[in-house]
């Protein structure tokens, strides 16, 4: 194991030495050290809770380290708020992107940095040329002048890589930038990320995504429980060496469904249409079985799940749960029959942040547990604590807010607020988007065994091995309309993406 | 939440030409979206509709009592708006008038010499103190505006009936030249109308062209990420106080030289009508969208409907209902919109309007 420090390639342009963070009690960083060298790319891989988003803060100028350095070009770097990391060349993209929906794509690029004519008042003309500039050089069509509301999360990415373009950073971090996105848009973005290095600029990526990891990066950095694991060149590395390095154990990253038997159709769905979102979708759901929806980011899956439901409203179809039509348009009903829906985006639609992880988990049995209509603490604390054991959740303390917990942690507790409305069909949405390896493979042995009790459920999932290791039958969708079904046996990663990309449609 | 003025400087050149992946607009979206013509139409409607029932409501006079009335009712709408756009709320300017309004006239008691523009610069700085004390409780306390100054809505007040201890001033205690300012119109137009038509200009470009002013619509529109992005939010937010406590400040002191007589009860309630005009403005109040023009619009538009309801004889119970409605009716336009807006963001919808 090499030690991190300044290899064949010269002088690093930045270097974090002996950083230590702590909030409150918690050691989220104890002395990591980090080198970046301009013109390459390096990667950053921990289980969540690893200290990578404590890192990324640090770098962005939002936390200041307890303790450690931190030089760039040689020059001790100090960044007293995030105004000094962009002086100094630091971009960051967020995992969650930080757009002002209120405002204009090119305002989100050049906030603070508008370009400017007489008596310093802003030149919008010449703003949004600039951001179409950037635009053409990332090879993508978005009108500068329109809101940034109601972009797309892949789309939002974009804007936020224009404005890491738009103020030429030297070092570009990225934290979980793919989780959202489809293949050619990774594609797209590693394309950028590597010109950027052949410019000279350093890039941190942040990656569950190993494939992506050993296609762009030519060093690892593996964290673990916040403290510094190893820094390798990636040549020398194995996805399992690296995925044992971060568990510190050795861990089946996919945990295959055990074969359930098939039970009673749960869940049918016929010739469900929206007019410009999704047309005549049709499936059934078999107690016992996991189907998942595949496709392209944009292909309509999660919109058919929102319908299904009952969030969004549908033209035509029905369904129907356990041989009853159940009304569109009302997810009480929805509720009532069984049914519980797992959000993509946790933070907006699954959590309440500011809450307790114990109110949280039990937000969706309110009524079932509360008595005359009181909410008595006792119930909540008793009913939260059974799931989360059983989910494994780490928090501090059940009244902590959801808003301190890592990412995989939040994802079991939207978990655990849904099976504890001991549904009998389940639509989980992106079940492992931004989670770790461990809690990965911990969620995947969770839905297998839910599905063994006699669950139905439907799993939307962008991860092919996830899709391939989970599911019993694949709808493929592209473009709103189920374009292929396959069975287990016969799905693999090539007949899926053909038909992802409506290829397979005519095969 | 409305998307009504946000875009403006991307607007205001000129719209680029449409190209394939462009959204496309209809003309009666771009009517509506422009919200300061929307309410142009209310209101000419509105003075047609009263003119109609009772032609003196045009005349000359009528006209110079609507814009003198209108005048302190826009300065504090403006300057409320540059709080609500950083997704916070003043509501103490009612109580920081009626205190700057007791001081200018107490000052000339004292001091009957003092020149007006004195007087001026003084209450303005004892509005812009205010505006600090709110701004330096909420960066402080880190508690929501709305609590503070509510809070801060009651001590002003009682510091005000502390200082006048049941007097009253009158107009004889006041210089001419000082009361002059109130009543004097230059070309047919009132001096106090000119001074709040140059606030709305000052403060409608410092919005739309300035750094500093489109970064207090990202703080109202995403603190986070206002936060992450590097600007300064504890600073900007303060600023905008201090701002807005100096406007209701010359406020204060066009209130004395307007009226006259002061108590310490000038300008009670008057801040539930600067939030009003400004949200019927358009100034979204969760912050993030609206525009100092628009503001100052739903601050005419108020003041007309108060005038053309007594022209109309209608009882002023009325007008209460009225503002009301027109709140509704402003919060639900901007719904529709957004709504609108949302379904032609995502490429899909299939309008044909």
């Amino acid at each position: 194991m090499s030690l991190g420090v300044p290899g064949a390639e010269g002088a690093p342009l930045l270097v974090l030495d002996g950083v230590t963070k702590s909030f409150g009690a918690v050691a989220a960083l104890r002395g990591v050290r980090l080198a970046l060298h301009s013109g390459e790319a390096h990667a950053l891989v921990g289980e969540n809770g690893a200290g990578k988003s404590t890192l990324v803060k640090i770098l962005a100028g939002a936390h200041a380290p307890d303790s450690g350095r931190m030089t760039l070009d040689g020059r001790p770097l100090e960044l007293r708020g995030p105004a000094d990391a962009r002086a100094a060349g630091i971009a960051v993209i967020y995992q969650e992107p930080t757009l002002f929906p209120d405002l204009s794509v090119a305002e989100n690029i050049f906030m603070g940095r508008h370009p400017l004519r007489g008596l310093r008042r802003i030149d919008s003309r010449a703003m949004n040329r600039d951001a179409e500039q950037l635009f053409q050089r990332l090879g993508v069509r978005i009108d500068p002048s329109r809101p940034a509301r109601g972009l797309s999360i892949a789309d939002q990415q974009l804007v936020e890589i224009a404005k890491a373009l738009s103020f030429d950073a030297r070092v570009l971090v990225m934290d979980e930038p793919t989780a959202a996105l489809s293949g050619v848009e990774v594609e797209r973005l590693f394309g950028v990320a590597r010109s950027l290095c052949e410019r000279g600029a350093a890039v941190l990526f942040i990656s569950h995504r190993f494939d992506e990891v050993f296609d762009l990066c030519q060093r690892v950095t593996v964290l673990r429980d916040g403290a510094w694991v190893s820094s390798d060149s990636a040549a020398d590395l194995t996805v399992d060496e690296v995925v044992r390095r971060m568990v510190g154990r050795d861990v089946s990253s996919l945990y295959p469904k055990q074969d359930a038997p098939l039970r009673d159709t749960l869940l049918e769905v016929r010739g469900l249409s929206r007019s410009g979102v999704f047309s005549d979708v049709s499936f059934s759901v078999r107690g016992g079985e996991i189907v998942a929806l595949a496709g392209l980011v944009g292909a309509g899956r999660s919109e058919v799940a929102r319908a299904v439901f009952g969030v969004d409203r549908y033209d035509a179809g029905e369904v129907r749960v356990a041989g009853r039509a159940l009304p569109p348009n009302s997810p009480r009903r929805a509720i009532a029959a069984g049914m519980a829906l797992v959000p993509e985006d946790r933070r907006q639609q699954g959590l309440v942040m500011e809450l307790s992880v114990e109110r949280n988990a039990t937000l969706a049995r309110r009524r079932a547990l509360s008595r005359l209509g009181l909410l008595v603490g006792g119930a909540e604390r008793a009913e939260a604590r059974i799931w989360t054991r059983r989910l494994q959740v780490k928090a501090a303390r059940l009244a902590a807010p959801v808003a301190t917990l890592s990412g995989g942690n939040q994802q079991k507790v939207v978990l655990a607020k849904w099976l504890a409305t001991e549904p009998r069909i389940l639509i989980i949405d992106e079940p492992t988007r931004g989670i770790d390896v461990g809690t990965k493979a911990e969620v995947h042995r969770l839905l297998s065994e839910l599905a063994g009790e006699g669950l139905a459920i439907l799993m939307i999932s962008s991860e092919l091995p996830e899709v391939l290791g989970m599911a019993d039958r694949v709808l493929v969708m592209h473009e709103g309309r189920v374009v292929r079904e396959l069975p287990r046996a016969e799905a693999d990663e090539t007949s899926m993406m053909f038909a992802a990309t409506g290829q397979g449609a005519t095969a | 939440m409305s998307l009504t003025d946000t875009g403006a400087p991307a607007r205001a050149d000129g719209d680029p030409p449409p190209g394939p992946g462009r959204p496309r607009r209809t003309l009666t979206e771009r009517l509506l979206a422009v919200r300061e013509l929307g309410l142009l139409l209310a209101l000419g409607a509105l003075i047609l509709v009263t003119t109609l029932r009772n032609d003196r409501f045009l005349s000359a006079q009528s006209i110079k009592d609507l814009l003198l009335g209108c005048a302190i009712l826009v300065i504090l709408a403006v300057g409320q708006t540059l709080v609500i756009v950083t997704r916070n709320v003043d509501l103490s300017v009612g109580s920081i008038l009626g205190l700057v309004a007791f001081a200018t006239g107490d000052l000339f008691l004292a001091a009957p010499g003092t020149p007006w523009p004195v007087a001026l610069l003084l209450g303005v700085g004892l509005g812009a103190v205010c505006g600090v004390i709110n701004g330096g409780l909420i960066a402080v306390a880190k508690v929501p505006a709305l609590v503070i100054t509510l809070g801060t809505l009651y001590a002003f007040r009682g510091v005000d009936y502390y200082w006048a201890a049941g007097r009253q001033i009158n107009a004889a205690d006041m210089p001419r030249s000082f009361l002059r300012l109130g009543n004097q119109t230059v070309l047919g137009v009132p001096v106090l109308f000119l001074v709040a038509l140059v606030v709305v200009a000052a403060v409608g470009c410092y919005l739309r062209c300035y750094r500093s002013g489109r970064e207090l619509y990202a703080i109202g529109s995403e603190p986070a990420a206002a936060r992450l992005s590097g600007i300064p939010v504890g600073r900007r937010v303060l600023a905008v106080f201090v701002a807005n406590g100096a406007l209701a400040g010359l406020a204060g002191v066009l209130y004395a030289a307007r009226f006259g007589t002061l108590d310490a009860a000038a300008g009670s309630g008057l801040e539930l009508q600067v939030v009003a005009a400004a949200v019927v403005g358009g100034v979204a109040i969760f912050g993030g969208s609206g525009s100092a023009y628009g503001a100052a619009l739903g601050a005419v538009l108020l003041t007309t409907i108060g005038s053309s309801l007594a022209v109309l004889r209608i009882d002023p119970f009325w007008q209460q209902a009225v503002v009301g409605a027109l709140i509704l009716a402003a919060i639900g336009l901007d719904r529709l919109l957004a709504l609108r807006t949302a379904a032609r963001l995502r490429g899909r919808s299939l309008h044909g309007a």
